[in-house]
């Protein structure tokens, strides 16, 4: 079983969220006094979902999954034949690459730092710009792309037709319409829809399992909610709001303005998920930050200061053992994850 | 070809805190938690949408109309901008910061 459309949650531990629940404290007010009832407040928005959500046009099977893993690992989907979407996409570090930013099938380096694919399932619109309104699209930009993949789609039809596997594989997967490049999209965003972090000591915590994470990392997330304003972008149980925000990395990528010319997404780039955080280093749309303390002390003020930067980027005036804090928090959110086996590809 | 009327979106958004300043004969959308507070709505050709920033962050209320872009620009939170339709058809309204706020706007 490839794909398990039903995330598997904590379920069989006893909810006892409504026992947290506070009604005249408020998050920001607990937080000052040190409250155990502001993280209890806070904790009720960070859930895990019960289920994957597949778009109607693309509901998953099995046989979709299992094509997609295929092509998401296959390297004959580049020009050179020589990089698959895994190769950046990488998941022994968390589906990235551990670059600051990686290089295509012409072994040139990339503008932008290879981002994450856990959890997409909830996107909105994909890569660090939003140039894609769907995972299908996506999943096709990188293959035609000149500095990635460079493959020319035709071509790229020719080759997989001429390996038996692959038009079975596809026609079992697309019944009546077979090999074809929105299918090859198809295929390869569901697989990326079942790549979903597992549960961390964070969601134990969530869940009600007091010692599940430490002292220091809640009062770091109390900090996350409150003092550090990280939650205002990095909300929910994937830490993301899905939006653009100019968060004041130096550079002259202007991010999503090159998508939409609206001024406040100048040097916009969007709020990535924070799961898994430690094993994705480095960090940000460039690669420029290696820690995550540097992180912290980028948002804390170490950001360019410019018409476009977020409203919600303000100095933080945060202490050594806030800051400290903050990481504890943040190393609260590795899941260990089931190592992912590689397919045997199609000759 | 102006779909919206930009001097009424000026006028607001230099005035704020509006909120209370009732479009006239207009409907009024807020943007609480990041969310629209209506999610498909039915306007007549030039009837006002007063949008509202009830949320505790900024949002960027925008239209892509006939491969045009309305832009109500940047609203803080307790600031509201207007826009209108003068032809008649169906347009998606997005907050570019955080484009999972959209809503369907029909003008009849």
């Amino acid at each position: 079983m490839l794909a398990k459309k039903t995330v598997i949650l904590i379920s069989c531990i006893a909810l006892s969220v409504g026992a947290f629940a506070t009604s005249e404290t408020t998050p920001e007010k607990a937080a000052a006094s040190g409250s155990k009832a502001a993280s209890a407040d806070f904790r009720k928005d960070y859930h895990r979902p019960a289920e994957i959500p597949y778009p109607e046009d693309n509901q998953f099977s099995e046989a979709k999954a299992n094509l997609g893993k295929m092509l998401f690992f296959d390297p004959r989907l580049s020009k050179e034949n020589n990089i698959s979407c895994g190769s950046c996409h990488n998941p022994s570090f968390s589906w990235e690459d551990a670059q600051a930013t990686s290089v295509g099938t012409p072994m040139t380096r990339l503008g932008r730092h290879t981002p994450t694919i856990l959890n997409l399932a909830w996107g909105e619109v994909y890569f660090w710009d939003g140039r894609a309104e769907s995972m299908e699209e996506q999943a096709l930009g990188p293959i035609g792309a000149g500095g990635e993949m460079a493959q020319d789609m035709e071509e790229l039809l020719i080759e997989l037709k001429e390996i038996s596997y692959y038009t079975g594989a596809f026609e079992e997967a697309f019944p009546g319409e077979g090999l074809n490049r929105a299918n090859i999209g198809k295929a390869i965003a569901t697989y990326e829809r079942t790549v979903v972090s597992s549960i961390a000591p964070f969601d134990r915590w969530v869940e009600g399992e007091g010692g599940a994470i430490s002292d220091a990392a809640k009062r770091g997330f109390t900090l996350f909610n409150t003092k550090a304003k990280c939650s205002s972008c990095h909300e929910g149980w994937n830490f993301t709001d899905w939006g653009f925000h100019d968060v004041g990395i130096p550079g002259n990528d202007e991010g999503r303005y090159g998508v939409i010319k609206i001024d406040v997404l100048k040097h916009a780039f969007k709020t990535p998920g924070l799961r898994n955080i430690v094993e994705r280093a480095p960090y940000m749309h460039d690669g420029s930050l290696t820690t995550l303390a540097q992180v912290v002390d980028h948002y804390d003020g170490g950001f360019v200061k410019r018409p476009s930067l977020s409203a919600d980027i303000v100095p933080l005036g945060l202490s050594a053992d806030e800051k400290a804090d903050l990481v504890a928090f943040l190393e609260t959110l590795s899941s260990n994850d089931t190592p992912v086996t590689y397919p045997k590809l199609p000759q | 070809m102006s779909m919206l009327k930009k001097s009424a979106l000026i006028a607001c958004l230099c005035a704020a805190p509006l909120i209370g300043a009732v479009a006239r004969d207009g409907i009024t959308v807020f943007q609480k938690g990041k969310s629209f507070s209506e999610k498909a709505i039915t306007l007549k050709i030039g009837q006002e949408l007063l949008f509202i920033n009830d949320d505790k962050v900024a949002h960027n209320v925008y239209s892509m109309v006939n491969g045009a872009k309305v832009d109500l620009g940047l609203q803080r939170p307790n600031q509201e901008g207007i826009m209108s339709f003068d032809t008649a058809g169906r347009y998606r309204v997005r907050c570019a910061i955080h484009p999972r706020m959209k809503m369907m706007v029909t003008v009849e």
